[in-house]
């Protein structure tokens, strides 16, 4: 899942400073399940907001609402109708719940209150961790199923660096060396020959370095979306 | 085209032909300024000229930025001295580092060594964004490509009569962990090209004895020059850290009590004398150093590392019974 994290009080407080109504919006998704912007989060941040802004003596109303995904049109669309009524969206959706509400509603401002952090999982009750970077060509195939992109501060793809020392990455003592985790697995399922292989030098243009991605599935498209000038099948 | 312009050898550099001739090698570091001061090289090469074969010239080492490897292994050059241009994957993606290495060639750089490079977070622009475009194996791979078949990464040929030749270097650690699996990274390495390898500061000979005879066991030492890395300590609180704090660095509590015990008996308040103290077991200590290692099966040279300490080869390399240095013609 998208994994996100609150902004601090204070940097999403001057954010809102030229707004007077605003409209905390929460995402009932991923950003639900890691805490960070499902209804309970919306309803502690707008109280605190209210207190905080009373307190400036510059009090600011704000509503809560949640959607069950800030990324997809069908959850967005009935808003519009309310928006209206506020002067910007605070929205505790990841960075594509935020732009999605931009491309809906092109009039309205719409501000992050979230971090975006990184595609990952819940390691253990409060603690997540990275585990992808949407490389676009997936080598898990080759790594015991053990991510060197995103897992290895270093992105090797034939590690382990000199700095592995008892498990631990050489930028952090908290950080699993993730070279010695492929290596452990691979020596379990009997395949450090495979080890021995040098893995080429990645295709990047797959990555975010051959500029922001499109996928098309002409299989699923609706005849109404093609674009003047463009051959429907 | 490599045979006729390097008279057999892949470069021709002077460590190359050390090496071939069979003399145990010695070579050299020296850290770049930050600054632009082509003087400060001048100076630290001074102290190395005549003692080594060949000098290291780190590459933003530890990630703090300083003069570039490439420009301080040309003063070298002015200054009648060889360079190994170190080459991190951390700054660079495959198209500078390329072109960097024909600039390099261009200039009369014939030693390359290739690294992954320490983490930007340990240096002195922490917000930086890193490349590792390519890992050191892919640049070991690279270098060998352009020297061997003229090509560059992509697959295209260099123009001209050939591709530059570079005596190809990659640095291992014998005490990174799984230490069971340091012979065979070694071995991936020179299955990806390398010619010589330099090795990690080494302050636990048993352990890297136990790393060498696995190394001869795979037969590892007859494809690449393997030059055990050496360096001085210079106080028990540098051997304390680089024990306790370095990551992939063990120290034997041996060279940290025998620093301890340098200054016994010498008031705090004496610092020069503690200094001096310290410094004299730090060149002690890495003589006997390199009359261990040299004995060990395999090991074709010594890589000593006096950062900021260049002063101190003079007297190791002495005492060590390894000048003068030996002239090997054939270039
Ligand atoms: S290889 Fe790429 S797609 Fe696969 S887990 Fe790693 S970053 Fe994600
Ligand atoms: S210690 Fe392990 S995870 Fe960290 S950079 Fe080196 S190989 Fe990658």
């Amino acid at each position: 899942m998208i994994v996100g994290e609150q902004k601090p009080l204070a940097e999403i407080k001057g954010m809102l400073e030229d707004y007077r109504k605003v409209l905390v919006l929460g995402c009932g998704t991923c950003v639900t399940v890691c805490f960070a912007g499902g209804t309970k989060e919306v309803g502690i941040l707008a109280s605190s907001l209210r207190m905080a802004t009373q307190l400036d003596g510059n009090a600011k109303e704000m509503d809560e609402e949640t959607v069950q995904r800030q990324c997809e049109w069908e959850y967005i669309d009935p808003l519009e109708e309310r928006l209206g009524d506020y002067d910007a969206i605070l929205s505790l959706g990841c960075g594509i719940g935020v732009q999605a509400l931009v491309e809906r509603f092109p009039k309205m401002r719409v501000l992050p209150g979230l971090n975006t952090t990184f595609l990952g999982l819940p390691s253990e009750q409060g603690v997540w961790e990275e585990r992808c970077q949407a490389c676009g060509e997936c080598i898990l195939h080759l790594t015991a199923g053990i991510c060197p992109i995103a897992r290895c501060s270093k992105q090797l793809l034939n590690g382990p660096c000199g700095g592995s020392q008892d498990g631990k990455c050489e930028i952090d003592p908290e950080l699993a060396c993730v070279w010695q985790l492929i290596y452990e697995r691979m020596s379990e399922f009997g395949m450090l020959d495979k080890l021995m292989e040098i893995l080429p030098p990645k295709d990047w243009s797959t990555s975010r370095d051959g500029g922001p991605r499109r996928i098309v599935r002409e299989d699923l498209r609706l005849p109404e979306d093609y674009q003047e000038g463009e051959s429907s099948p | 085209m490599t045979d006729t312009s390097t008279n057999g050898y892949k470069s021709g550099s002077n460590l190359e032909r050390v090496l071939a001739a069979g003399h145990f090698a010695v070579t050299g570091e020296l850290g770049p300024p930050k600054s632009h001061d082509a003087e400060v090289v001048r100076r630290k090469a001074e102290f190395l000229k005549g003692l080594v074969d060949a000098v290291n010239l780190t590459d933003n080492q530890t990630a703090i930025v300083r003069l570039s490897s490439i420009a301080a292994g040309v003063i070298l050059i002015q200054e009648g001295l060889e360079p190994v241009v170190q080459m991190t994957c951390r700054d660079r993606n495959r198209l500078a580092i390329q072109s960097d290495l024909l600039g390099a060639a261009a200039l009369g750089v014939k030693n390359i060594l290739c690294l992954s490079g320490d983490h930007q977070s340990f240096g002195n622009h922490p917000t930086a964004k890193n490349v590792h475009d390519v890992d050191s194996m892919q640049l070991i791979q690279m270098l060998k490509d352009l020297r061997d078949e003229s090509k560059f990464q992509c697959g295209e040929e260099v123009e001209g009569d050939s591709g530059p030749c570079f005596f190809i270097g990659a640095a291992a650690n014998p005490f990174g962990d799984p230490f069971e699996f340091r012979p065979f990274r070694l071995g991936k390495k020179i299955a990806a090209g390398v010619d010589f390898i330099q090795t990690q500061l080494i302050y636990d000979i048993p352990r890297f004895k136990e790393y060498m005879k696995r190394v001869v066991d795979m037969g590892l030492h007859e494809k690449a020059h393997i030059l055990g890395g050496v360096g001085p300590l210079k106080s028990s609180g540098m051997a304390r850290y680089m024990r306790d704090q370095v990551p992939g660095m063990i120290v034997a509590d041996e060279y940290v009590d025998r620093m301890t015990a340098a200054v016994a008996g010498i008031p705090k308040e004496e610092k020069k004398a503690r200094r001096e103290a310290w410094r004299a077991q730090g060149i002690k200590i890495c003589i006997e150093q390199i009359q261990e290692i040299r004995e060990i099966e395999g090991v074709a040279g010594v890589h000593i590392m006096a950062i900021e300490w260049e002063e101190a080869v003079k007297p190791i390399v002495e005492g060590a019974g390894l000048l003068p240095r030996p002239r090997v013609d054939g270039e």
